[in-house]
């Protein structure tokens, strides 16, 4: 019976759970031993020109080894000048540079609050501080540009030498005869917020230069492409660099490679000769990390009266912040992703990327495919209410049926596999969806206070969307008959190390708890990509099962020269980890045999695994919620589930991802969102301001099982990192604006808090008297 | 993250803080469970240079029951407000809301004294003393004094202590009808403050966060002395208030939440028999 | 000034800044870095340790050690995650039902979660899932969704008032 598919508890934890895990704060190596701490000096104004900088007081200031600011930048070649039509492609998650290039310190421009202009080199992170505050730096305003409306009717430019603040345009334009001939069209403009992806570790990094190398430790998902962008960055052979990933306080996509500010920490390691450690504070955090979301959807949905939906239009305009890093990469996900998994025969999509003077977005838990499967949910419910139809009898007549697979979309995109019609009757059946509308209905018959909402939502997702980039893994058998994997995947809590031992152990028989996962040490493991895009189970796992079978390979080759028999009458039984004559127990070979008997280095194999494509995830979420109607409230209290991406390799694992990804997605719903005023100024620049979930706001989810496997790779596995996320934003949107939908209301924008959910209700026609007023905004803020 | 530097000094006895704040003037300020201050202080919101630990003055923590009135010694924290058995049966308003403030962690830290002389109109203590009617008693270099809940906050984060006095008890009377309260506390999310709170005790109504200090909802109370319904008084709720507007709320949507919680807080404590 | 507190059993005793916090002092001046900073408002409950003062009855109860200063912590008995096991070997309750019910991920909220939840229990040794997620509205977490830390708690309840009998 192999250990593939049971329950296995993580081998990562009773480290973590005793002396803590060691992350890059808390490294206490002999390298790091005089390191001195890094503290940047950040902008105030969300849009401003530097016209002085003064320094003298923060140089003076106790413990001050050095401040470094753009003149001291004098090291490093500047970037070549853009080269006409050297655009970077829509589809590649890399910075647009040329003319919309972002600098490492600021030069003379800032174009965010939190943007780093200077850096305070100190003995310990107290001082720090104080120098920080010391350093002055004069600005002249410029105006604000905040906003999706606001990039776009501007006279203001973010950047010298454009002509507007679009630096991408790409998409279909509005061709509305695909909705002639529909019963039934209904459209809208929505909000996808912007979040913060706020792992409860901040970015964190520390280097020291010996002799010509570079040891960089970093809290990142990718070790590999952190080393390369270093390389470029400071001008060195990758050769000379190594990356060393610790454990990594959650990514949450935010993590990806490193950016600026840990680019500038290595930079000034080689500036000032000292070792330096860089550990950001949470208000930084939240506004020196990436944000994610941010988008502004306009879609248009029609069908016929019974329910078919003919053509669906989805209009992004993609916030980017001050500088865009991913180029159109966003937006290019969520296009691909457009018709979600419904059967649609005409679909449009467009998008533009803007710039604005806020905190750069890049990805973040799910990254493009929420905002898509967010937008063709509320299309489906708008379009159901337009007809006046179930939500999920809607969506059960629009679902590609199992036999369609693979399927291929008007977007671009081709399914692998799925069975959406049985996740959606799985899960009504388990939320008692019947009983739910039933209540619902006796409740509005009464006028309770307290309204029932049900929320659907039906998805699928892409994973492994750089299926052609691979992964790679390297196995050893020692000859103590222990084996160690060296993995390019990068895990950050997801378990990698249980599952790849698993992998392991089912395809040798070599226990688990002989087995040793190493990741994230580019002098160890030189090629590799990292975890991100729900990637690693189906490349870097599979890498791993593939180096196994060869090394079995290997093995039986040595095994049936120790046995002086033929291969082909040898069996390996993994149940005792043993190489034998077939049915002769008696003969067996242990893999320490077999494994000095090889010699050094004798049993060890090394794939680099191209995936055959990426795999489409899928599922429904139904989420249940109770609104106050009286004060807007809203409270969440079931929340149910099938999240199906394949074969589960460890349930318990697969469980946790999904609980993770759910209350990120029921946090964007709900509660969380980076606000900014008109100037720029971040509104929600602590933990007291952003509404980060917590347990009190959550019910225990309830998860149905379903494992559609894919055929694109051995194990059948997709990727689950991202798909809870993505499907419970919508459910739960979904549920809030059910809960008031017999009071005329048809939409409210995410988060749902009370004051927007009063709003609606306020304003609605069947609601509590409309004084007249604000349609859900907030006082002052911006979005 | 971290405050600027300060100079830490430790008082024994009370006393010895008033001695210690007569040194330093207006530069000392003096520090309980630090849960108010310290959260200043390290985003550098606050930065007095010299702190006063008045942690260990043992002698101000207490509940009492006295003549007429309960006495609650200014440095009792929040967790053994909401666990005294003595506040559950006769002033449950008031271990209910200490129960309410915060997060566990916080309740351990955080006092009455530091929560009510901090004087966040979005905190919750400051208008339960209010609803209560209490009385605070506070010492200084010129001896000590007793000021009504009423006078007791000035205005944002200021109450009406001098620099050098310490807060050292609260006096609050019986009421009428121990159950005869209700705390409504509305939020984002349960840690969050009040976007609006109301405390009830008989006739007294008390707004958390509809001004720039606490506010008695004098309107609601002069309409139940008229003899005015729960749902018909609390009509009257946001009469006189400032609600400031911010991220979660705007002035309208305070107001009307003032309405709905005023009603809901009167009907439930008139269903306390 | 010179700040002496019991750690995990220990006296530890440094000249430190009178401004230092005291989740610095159990990081930098007592080595136990399993205590982690995630916030600077006082929110995340990452830094969560027990603390006793002098003639308090107990094991202590669940701080935020970021905003406690040191000195306010001089003369205390602090319990942080890496002073749990009661020297036989074995994980306490808590963090064994963590282990067994998937109860972490990346790890970093952990032992401040791990420590808020054995305070939890000591002040309510049988709590419902309603009060255990109150109880744990302190302590952020971004990985797991709480469910399995919540099944962690709940689990580890009844072994946890067995040790305290027995």
């Amino acid at each position: 019976m192999s250990i593939l598919g049971t329950r296995v508890v993580r081998t990562e934890d009773p480290r973590l759970l005793t002396v803590g895990g060691t992350y890059v704060d808390d490294l206490r190596l002999p390298e790091l031993a005089d390191a001195a701490r890094v503290t940047f000096v950040r902008s105030p104004m969300a849009h401003a020109k530097i016209t002085g900088m003064d320094t003298d007081a923060a140089r003076q200031a106790p413990g001050v080894l050095a401040v470094l600011t753009i003149q001291d930048m004098d090291d490093l070649t500047p970037p070549p000048p853009p080269e006409p039509g050297s655009e970077v492609s829509e589809g590649a998650p890399l910075p647009i540079g040329g003319l919309w290039s972002e600098p490492l310190l600021a030069i003379d421009r800032v174009r965010y609050v939190g943007e780093p202009v200077a850096m305070v080199i100190t003995s310990d992170s107290y001082q720090g501080e104080d120098a920080a505050e010391l350093v002055s730096i004069d600005y002249e305003p410029l105006p604000a540009v905040i906003g999706v409306g606001g990039a776009l009717d501007t006279p203001t430019l973010l950047f010298d030498g454009t002509d507007s603040n679009v630096p991408v345009d790409s998409g279909e334009a509005a061709d509305d005869a695909i909705f002639q001939g529909c019963d039934a069209v209904a459209e809208r403009t929505i909000v996808n917020q912007r979040l913060a992806p706020m792992p409860l570790e901040g970015r964190a990094a520390a280097a020291r230069f010996a002799d010509g190398k570079l040891t960089y430790w970093v809290s990142t998902q990718n070790a590999q492409i952190s080393r390369f962008i270093l390389a470029g960055a400071l001008g060195m052979d990758p050769g000379s660099i190594r990356v060393i990933t610790p454990d990594v306080g959650g990514g949450f996509g935010a993590k990806v490679g490193i950016d600026r500010d840990a680019i500038l920490v290595a930079w000034a390691a080689r500036k000032t000769g000292r070792a330096l450690r860089w550990v950001e504070t949470r208000s930084e955090n939240l506004v020196g990390m990436t944000h994610g979301r941010a988008q502004e959807q306009t879609i248009k949905i029609g069908g016929t009266n019974d329910g078919r939906v003919l053509a669906y239009r989805l209009d992004v305009v993609q916030d980017t912040g001050a500088y865009p890093r991913m180029s159109g990469f966003l937006p290019f996900l969520t296009k691909l992703m457009a018709v979600g998994p419904y059967d649609i025969a005409n679909v449009q999509t467009k998008s533009r990327v803007v710039v604005t003077n806020t905190t750069p977005i890049s990805a973040y838990r799910g990254a493009g495919r929420p905002e898509a499967t967010a937008a063709i949910e509320r299309a489906m419910d708008l379009f159901a209410a337009e007809i006046g139809m179930d939500p999920a009898e809607v969506r059960r007549k629009n679902l590609i049926p199992p036999d369609k697979f693979p399927y291929s979309t008007p977007t671009g995109a081709t399914y692998d596999t799925g069975d959406y019609v049985t996740a959606l009757d799985k899960v009504l059946a388990a939320s008692g969806y019947a009983g739910l509308r039933a209540e619902q209905a006796r409740r509005r018959e009464q006028g309770d206070v307290l309204q029932l909402g049900i929320g659907v939502a039906s998805y699928v997702e892409i994973t492994a969307a750089d299926a052609a980039a691979g992964e790679t893994a390297r196995l050893a058998v020692h000859g103590d008959g222990t084996a160690t994997v060296y993995t390019g995947s990068s895990a950050h809590g997801q378990g990698h190390h249980t599952a790849w031992a698993m992998l392991v152990e089912s395809e040798l028989g070599i226990p688990m708890a002989n087995v040793t996962v190493i990741h994230g040490d580019t002098d160890l493991i030189p090629e590799g990509v990292g975890t991100y895009a729900s990637r690693s189970l189906q490349l870097g796992g599979v890498a791993v099962h593939k180096a196994a079978l060869e090394v079995k390979e290997q093995a039986r080759r040595v095994a049936a020269d120790m046995l002086e028999a033929a291969e082909a009458d040898l069996e390996l039984d993994t149940g005792r980890g043993a190489w034998q004559v077939r049915g002769d127990p008696g003969t067996g070979r242990s893999w320490a045999d077999v494994a000095t008997h090889a010699g050094a280095d004798g049993l060890t194999a090394y794939v680099q695994f191209t995936g055959g494509g990426a795999t489409f995830p899928f599922g429904t979420h139904v989420a249940v919620v109770e609104v106050d109607t009286e004060t807007g409230k809203v409270r969440l209290i079931r929340h149910v589930t099938a999240d199906d991406a394949g074969t589960v390799v460890n349930p318990v694992l697969a469980e946790g991802q999904r609980h993770g990804g759910i209350a990120q997605g029921v946090a964007q719903a709900l509660l969380e969102e980076m606000l900014y005023d008109a100037d720029g100024n971040p509104l929600t620049g602590t933990l007291a301001d952003y509404a980060a979930i917590t347990a009190t706001e959550l019910p225990s989810f309830e998860l149905v099982n379903s494992e559609t496997p894919t055929d694109i790779n051995p194990l059948g596995v997709k990727g689950i990192g991202e798909a809870g996320t993505i499907g419970a934003t919508p459910a739960t949107q979904n549920a809030v604006i059910d809960a008031v939908s017999h009071l005329g209301i048809r939409h409210i924008d995410m988060p749902a808090t009370p004051s927007r959910v009063w709003a609606a209700i306020s304003d609605a026609p069947g609601g509590q008297g409309g004084s007249g007023g604000q349609g859900g905004q907030t006082k002052g803020a911006a979005r | 993250m971290i405050p600027a530097p300060f100079t830490y000094k430790r008082a024994l006895s009370v006393d010895q803080a008033l001695d210690l704040a007569a040194e330093d003037g207006d530069e000392a300020k003096f520090l309980a469970g630090g849960h108010s201050l310290l959260p200043l202080m390290k985003l550098r919101l606050a930065v007095p240079e010299v702190l006063i630990d008045i942690g260990r003055l043992g002698e101000l923590r207490y509940v009492r029951g006295e003549d007429g009135h309960i006495a609650v010694g200014a440095l009792t924290s929040h967790d053994e407000l909401a666990r005294s058995e003595l506040l559950a049966s006769e002033l449950p308003l008031l271990a209910h809301a200490a129960g309410q403030v915060g997060d566990p962690q916080v309740r351990h830290r955080g006092t009455i004294g530091g929560s009510l002389v901090h004087a966040d109109p979005a905190a919750d203590l400051p208008a339960v003393i209010l609803a209560l009617d209490a009385t605070l008693v506070a010492r200084g270099p010129a001896g000590s004094r007793e000021i009504g809940a009423g006078q007791f906050f000035q205005g944002l984060f200021e109450s009406v202590l001098e620099p050098g006095e310490l807060l050292t008890e609260i006096r609050i009377p019986r009421p009428q009808a121990a159950g005869r309260w209700s705390f409504q506390k509305f939020t984002k999310r349960a840690i969050d403050w009040a976007i609006v709170g109301v405390a009830v005790q008989d006739d007294r109504v008390a707004l958390v966060n509809m001004g720039q200090t606490p506010l008695r909802a004098g309107p609601v109370e002069q309409a139940l002395a008229e003899g005015a319904a729960p749902r018909d008084a609390a009509a009257h709720a946001a009469e006189g208030s400032s609600p400031p507007e911010d991220i979660n709320a705007d002035r309208r949507y305070r107001e009307h939440l003032a309405r709905v919680l005023v009603a809901r807080a009167l009907e439930e404590s008139r269903s306390r028999l | 000034m010179k700040v002496t507190i019991t750690v995990n059993g220990s006296q530890v005793a440094a000249e430190v800044a009178d401004r230092t916090l005291l989740v610095h002092f159990l990081r930098d001046v007592a080595n136990l870095t399993a205590t982690n900073v995630g916030c600077d408002s006082t929110s995340c409950g990452a830094c969560t340790v027990l603390m006793k003062g002098a003639g308090e009855a107990g094991g202590g109860k669940s701080v935020k050690s970021c905003t406690v200063l040191a000195a306010q912590a001089d003369g205390s008995e602090v319990t942080t995650v890496e002073g749990l096991a009661d020297g036989t070997g074995e994980m306490h309750p808590v963090q064994a039902a963590f282990h067994a019910e998937h109860g972490l991920q990346c790890g970093f909220c952990t032992p401040g979660m791990v420590m808020a939840a054995v305070s939890l229990l000591a002040e309510n040794p049988s709590p419902t899932e309603d009060e255990v997620r109150t109880a744990l509205e302190g302590n952020l977490c971004r990985c797991t969704g709480y469910h399995n830390i919540v099944r962690a708690v709940l689990a580890a309840a009844p072994a946890v008032s067995e040790r305290r009998v027995g």
